[in-house]
């Protein structure tokens, strides 16, 4: 494989790929269903009622 | 520490077991073995350099077998769940405040060199000359002063949003001790002229050698607490810290690739020659500045701005979409530090094209940083620990908008090697990365100590500004003798020949060398008013002038 095919394949696959997970991501923050979920992450930070120790138990409640 | 439940105080005894203690073991083997290593480094070493270094290392091996035999046998040792592990968070605190200060305190000192040539030069003490000090103050600001916030903010927000404690009982007190190692043995180093000759990478390989166990050991106790975690999310934040930790490893291992001149020499070989070397050590650079100095430092930005301002970030998923196309985008913004060398010229176009797509991923992070606070924007006005956490957004978005413009070629070819570029990454280092991590401090020091509020808010306003005014002579000053030295440098004559001589340029940028130093002064002043402050809060003090019944602030 020359320099130059190897230069082209490297440019034209990046760019195939590059938009496609970027596509990927937009998909799924964007996805309608998984608009409950992250708004309870978002709360993660400033719903914890006691920062002084951890859960013993399994799970916080947050999800439902 | 004393009422442990889960696990007894020091068993050695049964590894493997229930209630045995690996990383104990693991902990103690590695020092044996570095202080094996170090005493045979001792004695065989080839060159003053190496010397040093062995002694600096059996001594911190020695004393981490002492302090691990001594914790043992009081007791100190137990591995409590369920409390979560804030002594090696309050240790991080002072580390960076520390060397926060001191490594400001070196930018000081080779700023006024630049202005006056023999400021705290002295012939007969080559070492202090600006060549071995400068990589005292970039390690020192960056890997010093930042890294201990990055380690410590990391083991903070991981553990509260996961709402367990740190995996691995002794790791992450290994990777707190062996990080601060990594910091002294390399800033000795630098003293001595022993240097891997890399920029930003300057650290010797013995010293990345040891840097690779404490990264590993770090990645090990951040997954491991991400894997215990109580909450069924993973907040944003730890993905940020997560991508920083697993880039910087890669970063690292590829661009100190090296062979050393013998087990026992100081001096080791680059793998890479050439453009290859170029290439790699900045894609290593510029990686840093995306992981280390931005990843991570966002990962401060989505705990600590949404916390203190009592608000939960402004879009969950513009963070989501923030931190993908971030850490996509920045692994080839490399090549726009080489325009005009031997790198192909479509490497370059890429590098540069790959930098101005950037601006959309920082300023959608940015947005979504500073409308965290609608609804909330008169705390700006009361709080001056959020003033200052905004104000380094802003910034990020200021200097994120100014590196697109230079990494543009026709832009480069006016800016680089110039002042610009050290006012460019001033402006984002000092305004972003500096402010940011004052505002983490101001956060966690009262939340470690438990303590109801700072010792003083009217100190922090003080900083608050000191900083700012800082800030702003460093790069107001800088964007004038940048570009004025760079229109010197291509200024011709009517006969076609340089109108500048290169000393002339030089003489020309004395009097912003000297508003640089003074702005440079001002910050760290600054950072030694926030030193006061944290102290006396740690303390348990409150200012007499700002009882607690008249403040509001938490």
């Amino acid at each position: 494989m020359t320099y130059e095919a190897l230069a082209k394949f490297a440019q034209q696959s990046g760019s195939v790929y590059f938009a496609v997970i970027f596509f990927a991501v937009c998909v799924y923050a964007l996805w309608p269903k998984n608009k409950d979920k992250f708004d309870q992450m978002a709360q993660m930070p400033i719903d914890e009622p006691n920062d002084d120790a951890p859960l013993m138990s399994e799970h916080s409640g947050l999800e439902k | 520490m004393t009422n442990a439940t889960t696990s007894a105080p020091l068993q050695l005894k049964g590894f493997g077991k229930p209630g045995s203690r690996p990383d104990i073991l693991v902990v103690s083997v590695i020092c044996v073995l570095g202080l094996l290593w170090a005493i045979s480094a001792a004695a065989f070493s080839h060159d003053l350099g190496m010397s040093v270094l062995a002694y600096i290392f059996a001594g911190a091996f020695a004393l981490g077998i002492f302090a691990i035999s001594f914790a043992g046998s009081k007791g100190l040792l137990a591995n409590d769940d369920s409390k979560y592990m804030d002594g090696v968070l309050k240790a991080g605190v002072i580390a960076s405040t520390f060397w926060g200060v001191v490594g400001m305190l070196v930018g000081v000192i080779i700023a006024s060199q630049l202005a006056f040539p023999e400021f705290l030069y002295f012939k007969e003490l080559g070492f202090l000359n600006f060549g071995r000090l400068r990589p005292i103050h970039t390690s020192g600001v960056i890997f010093a002063f930042g890294g201990n916030v990055l380690i410590s903010t990391s083991f903070y927000v991981v553990q509260r949003t996961c709402r367990t404690r740190m995996f691995g009982g002794l790791l992450p007190w290994f990777v707190f001790w062996g990080y601060n190692l990594v910091i002294v043995t390399a800033a000795t180093g630098y003293l001595f002229g022993v240097t891997g000759g890399q920029e930003y990478a300057e650290p010797n390989w013995v010293v990345d050698l040891w840097l690779t166990i404490v990264w590993v050991a770090y990645l090990v106790v951040f997954l491991g607490t991400l894997w215990k975690r109580k909450e069924p999310h993973i907040y944003v934040a730890n993905w940020f810290y997560l991508a920083f930790i697993i880039t910087i490893a890669i970063l690292h291992l590829v661009n100190n690739a090296a062979v050393p001149a013998s087990p026992w020499s100081s001096k080791a070989y680059s793998a890479f020659a050439g453009v290859q070397n170029a290439m790699t050590q900045w894609w290593y650079g510029h990686n840093a500045v995306g992981f280390f100095l931005t990843a991570g430092f966002l990962g401060i930005m989505y705990y600590f701005v949404p916390k203190r301002a009592e608000r939960p970030v402004y879009s969950y998923q513009l963070s989501i979409i923030h931190f993908w196309a971030l850490i996509f985008t920045y692994m080839w913004a490399g090549p726009h530090h080489l325009h005009y060398t031997a790198l192909p010229q479509w490497v370059q176009t890429l590098g540069m094209t790959f930098s101005i797509i950037l601006w959309m991923p920082s300023w959608g992070g940015m947005i979504n940083g500073l409308m965290t606070l609608s609804g909330a924007w008169d705390k700006l006005r009361t709080d001056p620990v959020l003033r200052m956490l905004v104000a380094s957004v802003a910034f990020y978005g200021m200097s994120t908008f100014e590196g697109p413009a230079m990494s543009i070629r026709a832009v480069n070819a006016l800016s680089h090697y110039t002042d610009w570029t050290v006012g460019h990454v001033h402006s984002g280092a000092l305004g972003w990365v500096g402010m940011v991590s004052f505002g983490a401090l101001y956060c966690m020091t009262p939340w470690l100590w438990r303590r109801e509020r700072l010792y003083s808010m009217k100190l922090v306003e003080t900083h608050f500004w000191l900083a700012t005014i800082g800030i702003l002579f460093y790069i107001t000053a800088m964007w004038v003798s940048g570009i004025m030295q760079g229109l010197m440098w291509r200024a011709y004559n009517e006969y076609g020949f340089l109108q500048y001589s290169f000393v002339e340029t030089v003489k020309a940028m004395k009097p912003y060398y000297i508003i640089r130093a003074l702005g440079g002064l001002l910050f760290t002043a600054g950072a030694a008013v926030m030193a006061y402050n944290l102290w006396r809060t740690a303390k348990g003090d409150i200012s007499v002038k700002e009882p607690l019944a008249k403040a509001q602030v938490a």
